[in-house]
Order: C-alpha cells, then sequence, then structure tokens
C-alpha cells in the first residue's frame, strides 16, 4: 500500500465525521481534534473509520497516535504492511 | 377524534415547519410511529404519535410554518367511526405535550396535502436550507455520509453539476416567511431564549465535586481491551450510567416543572448535550438509562450523537428528558456551570479529566480525576440535597463493577 493510498483512507474516514473539513487547510503535523472540532465520539468514529477500511486493529493505547494526520499516516503505513 | 398538534420540541421552539408526511389518511397508527418530519430551529425531527388510532386527516402541508400548538392532522381513536363527510375538529383534546411555548390558536383552514413519497430522509438542516437557497429538491438526493446522509457539500456537488432548473419543485414559501436566516445565528438566538428563561425563572444554585476517576478509567481500559474495536466503550458512557443509578435516590432532581408544580419522574431520561458542527447545541435524551447496561448504552449514544447531526431526532427524545448531562472535557477546561435546560430542574456537568496529585490513604499518587458539578432549582431542591447527591455519584464512580 503506497503513502497516497493510506493518506487518502485516513482522509476518507475524517471526512465522514467533519464532512465539512477542508483538506487544503489541514496541517498535517497537527492535532485534529484542535483543527476539526471534533469531540471523542467524532475521534472514535475516526478510528474506526480507519479500522474499516484498512483492516488494521488498533489497541485503545494506541489511539492518541491517530492525533495527527502525520502521526495516523505512519501508524497505519507501520501495521498495514505487518499483517 | 382529536386533532393531532405541532408538538413543543423543547423549551425553545415555538414555531416548526413541516416537512413532510410520513402517513397517509386510512393508515392505521400506533403509539410511537413516526407520522411526519417537522423541521426546527435546531434541525428536522421526527414526530411521533401518542395514541393508537387512524389517520383522518392532514391538516398541515408540507412546507407550512405553524406555531407549537396549531392542529396538524385529525386523528380517530381506536374504535371510533369513519365520518361519511369531513369531520370539522371536536373538541380539542389537551395536546400530548404540554406546550412549552404559549400555544396560538389558528384559523384551521383544513388544506389537503398532496401524497408525499414517504421515505425517511438524512439529510442535515444546515444542507436542507443550503438545497432551498439553491433550488434543489433536497428528498432527490443520494448522500455520501454514513446511511446515505446528505451533508452540505453533496448539495453543493449537485448544484455545480448542474445549474437548479427552474422546474425542480422547490416548496413555494409560504407569503409569511421572511427569507431564511442562516443556520448558526437562528440556534444560536433559540438557546438564547430557552437560556434567558431558564435565568429568568430558575433560582439556579452550583455545585462542584472534584472526583478520583482513577478506578473507573482503568475498569474501562480492562474491560476495552477484550472488546473489538467497534464495541469499546467511551468513559461518558459510565458517568451518564453513574449519574442515572445516583438519580433513583434523588428523585427531586429528576423530573419536569411544568404550570408551576414540580413532576418527579419514576423514569431516568438524561438529556445529553451534543455540540452541533459548526455552532449550535442540542441535547436530546437517551430513555431509561438507569435500566441499560453499558454496552446498549453506548450503542445508544452513538447513534443519538450520529442522529443529532445528521438532523434525524425523534420528537420524545427532545421533549421527554427528565434531566440533562453535559461535559466539556474536550475543551480541557476543568468545571462547567450549566444552565438548568427548562422544564427540567437540574443539570450535571463534567469538565476535563486531569492528572493531578491526589491523596490516596497515606500517599501522595497521580491520579486522573473530573470535575463533577450540579446546578440545581431551588424551587425544589436545595444544595444540601443537591452535595449528597454529587458525593454520592462520586461514591459510585469508586466502584466501577456496580455500574
Amino acid at each position: 500500500m503506497t503513502k497516497d493510498e493510506i493518506k487518502a483512507a485516513v482522509l476518507e474516514a475524517l471526512k465522514a465525521v467533519a464532512p465539512e473539513m477542508d483538506e487544503a487547510s489541514l496541517k498535517p503535523n497537527k492535532s485534529l481534534r484542535d483543527q476539526l472540532d471534533v469531540d471523542s465520539m467524532d475521534f472514535l468514529n475516526y478510528v474506526i473509520g480507519i479500522h474499516d477500511a484498512l483492516k488494521i486493529d488498533i489497541p485503545e493505547a494506541d489511539y492518541p497516535k491517530l492525533a495527527t494526520l502525520d502521526g495516523a499516516i505512519a501508524y497505519v503505513a507501520e501495521h498495514v504492511g505487518a499483517k | 377524534m382529536s386533532e393531532f398538534k405541532m408538538p413543543a420540541l423543547g423549551a425553545d421552539m415555538d414555531h416548526g415547519t413541516l416537512v413532510e408526511w410520513l402517513k397517509q389518511p386510512g393508515d392505521h397508527l400506533t403509539r410511537g410511529d413516526i407520522i411526519a418530519v417537522v423541521e426546527t430551529d435546531k434541525g428536522a425531527v421526527e414526530v411521533e404519535v401518542f395514541e393508537d388510532g387512524t389517520l383522518e386527516r392532514l391538516i398541515a402541508k408540507p412546507g407550512e410554518r405553524l406555531p407549537v400548538g396549531a392542529p396538524i392532522a385529525i386523528i380517530r381513536d381506536v374504535g371510533e367511526r369513519a365520518p361519511s363527510a369531513p369531520a370539522t375538529p371536536q373538541a380539542p383534546t389537551p395536546p400530548p405535550v404540554p406546550p412549552l411555548a404559549p400555544r396560538v390558536a389558528t384559523a384551521a383552514a383544513p388544506l389537503r396535502a398532496a401524497p408525499q413519497p414517504s421515505h425517511t430522509h438524512r439529510i442535515s438542516p444546515l444542507a436542507r436550507r443550503r438545497a432551498k437557497e439553491l433550488g434543489i429538491d433536497p428528498d432527490a438526493l443520494v448522500g455520501s455520509g454514513p446511511g446515505g446522509a446528505v451533508s452540505v457539500a453533496d448539495v453543493e456537488a449537485v448544484a455545480r453539476a448542474a445549474p437548479p432548473p427552474a422546474a425542480v419543485s422547490a416548496p413555494a414559501p409560504s407569503p409569511a416567511s421572511a427569507p431564511a436566516p442562516s443556520a448558526v445565528p437562528v440556534m444560536r438566538s433559540v438557546i438564547g431564549a430557552a437560556m434567558a428563561r431558564s435565568k429568568r425563572e430558575i433560582p439556579h444554585y452550583y455545585l462542584s465535586h472534584t472526583v478520583d476517576l482513577e478506578p473507573a478509567l482503568r475498569w474501562l481500559e480492562a474491560a476495552n481491551l477484550k472488546r473489538p474495536m467497534a464495541e469499546r466503550m467511551l468513559y461518558g458512557v459510565l458517568l451518564l450510567k453513574a449519574v442515572a443509578l445516583t438519580l433513583r435516590e434523588f428523585p427531586e432532581l429528576n423530573g419536569q416543572f411544568v404550570n408551576n408544580q414540580f413532576k418527579a419522574s419514576a423514569a431516568i431520561h438524561l438529556g445529553v448535550a451534543i455540540s452541533i458542527r459548526q455552532g449550535g447545541l442540542i441535547a436530546p435524551a437517551i430513555h431509561d438509562v438507569d435500566k441499560r447496561n453499558l454496552s446498549d448504552l453506548m450503542a445508544a449514544f452513538r447513534d443519538l450523537v450520529r442522529r443529532a447531526r445528521a438532523g434525524s431526532l425523534r420528537s420524545s427524545e427532545l421533549s421527554d428528558g427528565t434531566i440533562t448531562v453535559t461535559s466539556l472535557g474536550e475543551q480541557g477546561v476543568e468545571g462547567i456551570f450549566p444552565i438548568i435546560y427548562p422544564p427540567q430542574v437540574a443539570i450535571v456537568g463534567f469538565g476535563a479529566i486531569a492528572s493531578r496529585p491526589w491523596v490516596v490513604g497515606d500517599a501522595i499518587e497521580p491520579r486522573r480525576v473530573i470535575t463533577a458539578s450540579l446546578s440545581g432549582d431551588h424551587r425544589v431542591s436545595d444544595g444540601h440535597r443537591g452535595g449528597r447527591f454529587l458525593a454520592a455519584l462520586g461514591g459510585l464512580l469508586q466502584e466501577p463493577g456496580k455500574l
């Protein structure tokens, strides 16, 4: 899986919880919660969205690693190959 | 024969616009059936019927904006014979929901509505409004959101793809309707009106209590380890259940204050304050929270948040809350002193979870703590009982196995 494909899947999961999100203005290394005003329920749904799309299991303790776009892409890249 | 009236869906509603009928004359109705969709300033709401019967006649037409209490349909009671001629409404029966806003009599010119497609359609209020502005029929759209929900982006994508043909059936604005103001200021003004009323009428008292949440969080983390991702629970669910169980011992905090009188409720329907994306707030209720297990409660909570944001709440969820719970946890502030949502008489708030030095036995340990607060109504309870409530809530959270 390429980095671009992973990025597209992560953005898709984000869009499902924050439909009005403007991809272009999203800062990849900044907290998604702060930028998109997502709450804990949105964040949970975003993580589940990534799980559903990419078939990786994400332990709850790892959720904070998905808090930025860059973090999520790196996390997925690391795990998608491993499984 | 009884009149079915525009329901009061919360303290802040005085008008509603009929979006569509989901039942047609002649249809049999069972208590709880969704009869219509009504658009309020806070979104589209599925309106339920409160008794069994047969839909006799539709009075309101889709697109019509009517005050709370105005008759919108005639329902024939069980066992009543169908009249041979169009019936004149009988003596009005009391409305199913006590109207919170003054009821306004309307000259009910009976209007026969054209049959509407009887399907539920998920579309956010904002998207519906935008579709109207662009002259697009919102019900003809298939959205890209979960379950086909239509978002503003979907509406705008359609508008870009094809300029709106004049023939598209945009609902004709009723003569009285002013140009639709944008969503956020309208919601802001209805929230403002409800909160002003609350502050004017309810003598609030405020209490706060910081609780060690470490045992509950550790319990939750262990429970979630055993669960597949989609079934993991948020700590908010533990808080809701703890509030509901504690309320059983504090009936003076759970109920509604209507017609100068407090009526305690045996059922515990927790209103949950949910922020609407792009501004605003709505507090639909989860029913019978004290009787649900945590998994069931989590599913109900998830579903409620999704529907609140998609604009598909039910009328009972907006009118029968017996107390509200609000959490500002995500914003990182420690405490909140919320304003009671009339006709309720109490509201419970939670701040953010914070790691703090905490005395455990004889030692100081880092613990995750949360500040719970209670705003109560002095007409019904006082700080002494309110304090007992918060202390009992804190105590219950030390024993998460009981939740």
